[in-house]
């Protein structure tokens, strides 16, 4: 049943907006479209009521690929004890200026 | 990971605040609970449009007119975003509209009541909106990430809604005798079933301590409709209408109002399907549907030619 339901469902894509020139493109949610064309026009609609955006991704939600969030701790452990990639990490006297 | 380590899990990110995210473990019921509310939120607003597209071609000024359509096409905007948040948590769009098409989700009851005059447009927006702010605003900061952050670009449009509401209901109720008149009208019918859309009473609510614990509801039914009473009664002082309830009270020592009995016969009989309007609500919005079935297949078939083509071009350079 719920195959055939999905059978005539237009495809789901994610949209991402450029809210002004400068800043990146930010994910601003998803919706269903025919084709690319239909998607941005649908996506202008539902996402830029309000001069949100001056500029529009989309991206069929199917050519996404994501981490899985039960593998974080290994992912991200190779940063965790790598403090001295920040500036902080290192003591300077306090005369050095501008650095 | 055990199941038993995997909710240990879930119940510590509850606890610390963190947000829920469509990939992380959570227990079924929570996904379960979340399908149903975030639809039911979502149903609500697509037969929203209903009573007040009534009265778009029956506004009675352009500016009006022109407000009144932006206002529904936010409601379509609000559907949409809700129903993309339902879908992250494995449910299809098909399966959500066959869900209220054949009654077996529900929406909110208020939209079951008629929309005589053109009051009503002023009622709605300043009542029924500003209780579905109250509900909506604290479920900004609810657990499940995409349902918080739908509601928070639903909750920064949805002022607009309430304001212009209350601006036509200024306009009446400052306007000549019969316009007062018909505003008062529309403050009579829309408040108690305003009060109602908060939900049951809390002694009959058996599910708000849990989804509080889950933090998909944030506040109890009683302390939200409490909440609007105190805002809204002193809103309609400045309208100059009066309360329908006699029963109506300020009690200093709670600091709050005190209000008259809620009809819950009413509003149960409205739920379960006997209210003025349910059956014409479910069936314009089945009949939309269905006729717009041809334009889905068009345009799926048209996307498909567009892709055959591209692909053949690809192959003769």
């Amino acid at each position: 049943m719920e195959k055939q339901l999905n059978k005539s469902e237009w495809p789901l894509w994610e949209v991402f907006i450029r809210s002004k020139a400068g800043l990146d493109h930010k994910h601003a949610g998803s919706l269903h479209a025919a084709d690319e064309k239909m998607a941005i026009e649908n996506a202008r609609d539902v996402y830029t009521r309000r001069m949100e955006g001056v500029s529009i991704w989309v991206v069929e939600s199917r050519f996404i690929h994501a981490s899985d969030p039960g593998e974080s701790e290994s992912l991200y452990d190779p940063a965790s004890d790598k403090i001295y990639r920040h500036p902080t990490f290192y003591n300077l006297p306090d005369e050095v200026k501008y650095m | 990971m055990t199941v038993h380590s995997f909710q240990q899990h879930f119940d510590d990110l509850i606890d610390r605040e963190i947000t829920i995210e469509p990939k992380d473990w959570m227990p079924d019921d929570y996904r379960k609970t979340l399908v149903r509310q975030i639809s039911q939120h979502a149903h609500s607003e697509i037969i929203g449009m209903l009573p007040e597209g009534n009265w778009i071609s029956r506004a009675p000024s352009l500016r009006r007119k022109a407000v009144l359509l932006a206002k529904v096409q936010d409601e379509a905007g609000h559907g949409l975003y809700l129903y993309s948040a339902a879908e992250t948590l494995g449910v299809s769009r098909d399966e959500l509209y066959n869900q209220l098409h054949t009654g077996k989700a529900k929406y909110s009851s208020i939209f079951n009541y008629p929309t005589l005059t053109w009051a009503d447009m002023g009622a709605i927006g300043w009542l029924v909106d500003g209780a579905a702010i109250m509900n909506q605003v604290p479920l900004c900061r609810a657990s499940y990430g995409p349902y918080a952050r739908a509601m928070v670009r639903v909750c920064k449009e949805e002022s607009f809604h309430q304001r212009q509401g209350f601006e036509i209901m200024l306009t009446l109720s400052h306007g000549a005798e019969i316009q007062k008149k018909m505003a008062q009208d529309a403050f009579n019918r829309w408040w108690w079933p305003s009060l109602m859309m908060f939900g049951p009473p809390d002694a009959e609510s058996p599910h708000t301590e849990q989804s509080v614990r889950w933090r998909i509801k944030r506040l109890t039914n009683d302390e939200l409709r409490q909440k609007f009473v105190d805002v809204t009664v002193e809103q309609a002082k400045v309208l100059g209408l009066d309360v329908p309830d006699k029963d109506l009270k300020w009690n200093e020592e709670r600091g709050h109002y005190d209000f008259g009995a809620i009809n819950w016969e009413e509003f149960w009989n409205v739920v379960k399907g006997n209210g003025p309007c349910n059956k014409q609500r479910l069936e314009t919005r089945k009949k939309a549907w269905e006729d717009g079935q041809w334009v889905r297949d068009a345009a799926m078939a048209y996307a498909g030619k567009r892709k055959e083509r591209k692909m053949n071009e690809v192959k003769a350079a």
